[in-house]
C-alpha cells in the first residue's frame, strides 16, 4: 500500500464511481457501528443477567397459616448451615404485598390469602441446590428451593443469541464490502481495458497493474468506512441512555469503556477486505485479458 | 527438401553484419548468428482459420527490417507475436533466447521492457500529459527519477514535442502522436523498435520525419522491424540504410526480391 504512488496515476479518475465506493463504503462501517454497539449490549445483558440471577435464590414456604412460621423458622435454620448460602431472609409482609401490588393492586389482604412465605437468598461459590433440595425436602416438607435456573437459562441463552446475530450482521456487512469492492474493482477493470493494454505495451507487470487498482480501492474503503465510523460512534453517542438501575436492550445498547475502542477496528478491517477483494478481482481479471 | 534459393544481403551497423540466407521450401528467413527475436516454424491460427503459416525468421542484432504485404496478411500479426502479444498455434517463439511459450506473463512484461512497440492505432493514457506517456515505461519499471529527469526533455527534443510536453495525447495531431509513440517506445533503450505501420495517419514530409529517426536509431545499434504496406517509404528508407524486406504472401513470409 505503502508502495508506488505513480502507480495511482497511471488509471484515471472514476469520478461518480468513486463517490459512489466511498458512500457505499460509509454506509456499511455506520451500518458495523451498530451491529457491533448490539453484540456488545447483548453481551454484557447476557453477562448481567447470568451474573446477578446466578447469585441468588428464593425459598417459597407453601405450608397451611398455621405451621408456616414454623417452617420458615426451620427452612431459615437449614440455611444458615448450608455451605454456599452467604445470607438468608424471609420477606415481610409488605415487601410480599409490595410484589403482587402489580397484579393485585396496593390494598391486597395478605392474610387472608394463601400466600405463601417467600425466602431470598444470596449464594456464593459451594453452593449446591441439589443437596439443598434434598435436605428441605427431609427436614422442611413444604419448602421449595427455585434457584432461578429455569427462566435464567432461556433469559441469558436469548442474550447470547442476540450477540451472535451482532456478530453475524458484522460479518455479513464485512462480506457486502467486499461483494461491492469486486463489483466495483471488476467495473473498473472493464472499464479501463484499454488503460491496461498500454500499460501492458510498455511492460508492466501484472502486480503493477493490480497495485494501481488495488491501492486505490483500498483507501476508497478505508476513507469511506472512516467516515461511517465516526457517523455511526456519534449516532450511538447521542442514543439516550439508560439508568443503571433499569438497563434494557434499546436503553443500554450503546458502548462501555473499552468498547467504545472496538469501531475503530472497522476501517482497517474495510481497508484490508477491500485490498484482498480487489486484488482477487484484479488477478481474475488481468489473467482474463489477452 | 524443396527448392532452395539463397539471398545475401548486408545489415547495418558497420562490424555487425550478418549473411541472410532466404530457403524458399522451407519458407526460412535467416540470419546466421544469434538473434534478438526469433520466430521457428511459426503457425498462427485465428477464427478457425489459419493466419501464419510456417513462419521462420530471425532478427539479428541492429538489423533493419520491413514487413510488408497487402492489408489483412497478418503483418500486425506478426509483430504481435514478436513481443509476445500473441502465442503462436504451433512453433516457437523466442525473444532473447527465452521461449514465450515457457514465460509467464510478468516475464513476458520484463521482456517487453526490451523492445519499444510503436502500434498503428497508437494508444495513450489520455488524462495524462504527453511527457507522462512518454515516460511510462520508466514508471512502470520504478525509474521515477529518470522518468522525470532530463534525459526525457531531451528525447522530447529529438522527436520535436518539447512544446508539446505538457499537452493531453488527445489535443496531438498524428504526426504529433506517432513521434510520441516513438518516444515512448525507445525511452528504455530497448534493443529492438518494433513498428507497425508508423507512418500510417501522416503526410509525406512527417512520414520522412519518423523514417529519419528510426534510421538514427538503427545507427545506434538498435534492431528495427517495420510493418508497412507503404512501398514508398520502403524504397525512401533504402536510400538510407541496408535493411531487408520481408513480404507476407499466402501466409508465409518471403525475403523481398530486388524491386524493393
Amino acid at each position: 500500500m505503502a508502495g508506488d504512488r505513480q502507480a495511482d496515476r497511471v488509471v484515471p479518475p472514476s469520478g461518480f464511481t468513486a463517490e459512489l465506493t466511498l458512500f457505499a463504503a460509509g454506509a456499511m462501517a455506520f451500518l458495523a457501528v451498530f451491529a457491533l454497539a448490539l453484540s456488545l449490549a447483548a453481551g454484557r445483558l447476557a453477562d448481567r443477567w447470568g451474573a446477578e440471577l446466578a447469585q441468588t435464590a428464593t425459598l417459597r414456604i407453601v405450608a397451611p397459616a398455621d405451621q408456616r412460621a414454623e417452617q420458615t423458622r426451620a427452612a431459615l435454620a437449614v440455611l444458615q448451615t448450608t455451605p454456599g448460602v452467604a445470607e438468608a431472609r424471609a420477606l415481610s409482609d409488605a415487601e410480599q404485598a409490595a410484589l403482587l401490588a402489580p397484579w393485585f393492586g396496593a390494598d391486597l389482604p395478605l392474610d387472608t390469602l394463601p400466600v405463601p412465605r417467600l425466602i431470598e437468598m444470596t449464594t456464593d461459590r459451594g453452593f449446591d441446590p441439589t443437596g439443598l433440595s434434598l435436605r428441605l425436602a427431609a427436614e422442611v416438607p413444604g419448602a421449595v428451593l427455585d434457584d432461578h435456573g429455569r427462566w435464567r437459562a432461556p433469559l441469558v441463552s436469548a442474550a447470547n443469541r442476540l450477540r451472535l446475530l451482532g456478530w453475524v450482521v458484522a460479518l455479513l456487512i464485512v462480506a457486502a464490502v467486499a461483494a461491492m469492492v469486486t463489483l466495483a474493482a471488476n467495473a473498473a477493470l472493464a472499464a479501463n481495458a484499454q488503460v491496461i493494454a498500454v500499460l501492458r505495451l510498455v511492460g508492466a507487470t501484472d502486480s503493477y497493474i493490480a497495485n494501481a487498482f488495488v491501492r486505490r480501492f483500498t483507501l476508497r474503503a478505508l476513507s469511506g468506512a472512516a467516515v461511517g465510523v465516526i457517523a455511526g460512534l456519534l449516532a450511538v453517542w447521542l442514543m439516550p441512555a439508560g439508568s443503571a438501575d433499569a438497563p434494557g436492550l434499546l436503553t443500554g445498547s450503546g458502548f462501555e469503556g473499552a468498547g467504545w475502542l472496538a469501531p475503530l477496528l472497522i476501517p482497517p478491517v474495510s481497508g484490508a477486505v477491500a485490498l484482498l477483494a480487489t486484488n482477487t478481482a484484479a488477478r481474475r481479471a488481468l489473467g482474463g485479458l489477452s | 527438401m524443396g527448392e532452395q534459393k539463397s539471398v545475401n544481403c548486408r545489415d547495418p551497423p558497420a562490424g555487425n553484419q550478418i549473411e541472410t540466407r532466404l530457403m524458399l521450401g522451407h519458407n526460412r528467413v535467416k540470419n546466421e548468428g544469434a538473434g534478438v527475436i526469433e520466430l521457428d516454424n511459426v503457425a498462427y491460427s485465428y477464427g478457425g482459420g489459419e493466419l501464419l503459416s510456417d513462419i521462420s525468421v530471425k532478427l539479428a542484432p541492429g538489423s533493419f527490417h520491413f514487413l510488408t504485404g497487402p492489408s489483412g496478411a497478418g503483418k500486425t500479426t506478426l509483430l504481435k507475436l514478436c513481443y509476445g502479444a500473441l502465442l503462436p498455434t504451433s512453433g516457437h517463439v523466442r525473444l532473447f533466447d527465452a521461449d514465450v511459450r515457457g514465460l509467464d506473463r510478468d516475464e513476458v512484461a520484463l521482456i517487453r521492457r526490451r523492445i519499444g512497440v510503436v502500434h498503428q492505432d497508437v494508444q495513450f493514457l489520455d488524462h495524462l500529459p504527453v511527457a507522462d506517456n512518454v515516460a511510462l515505461p520508466l514508471t512502470v519499471s520504478g525509474r521515477h527519477a529518470e522518468a522525470a529527469g532530463s534525459d526525457l526533455g531531451e528525447l522530447m527534443g529529438w522527436v520535436g514535442l518539447n512544446e508539446r510536453a505538457a499537452a493531453l495525447p488527445p489535443e496531438l495531431s498524428g504526426g504529433e502522436r506517432q513521434r510520441a509513440a516513438l518516444a515512448r517506445a525507445i525511452i528504455m533503450s530497448p534493443e529492438v523498435v518494433l513498428a507497425d505501420e508508423p507512418t500510417g495517419n501522416v503526410d509525406w514530409d512527417m512520414s520522412q520525419r519518423l523514417l529519419t529517426l528510426l534510421v538514427e536509431l538503427n545507427r545506434m545499434g538498435k534492431t528495427v522491424l517495420i510493418a508497412t504496406h507503404d512501398l514508398s517509404l520502403i524504397r525512401a528508407a533504402k536510400a538510407q540504410v541496408q535493411a531487408r524486406v520481408l513480404r507476407i504472401a499466402n501466409r508465409r513470409v518471403q525475403l523481398a526480391g530486388a524491386d524493393l
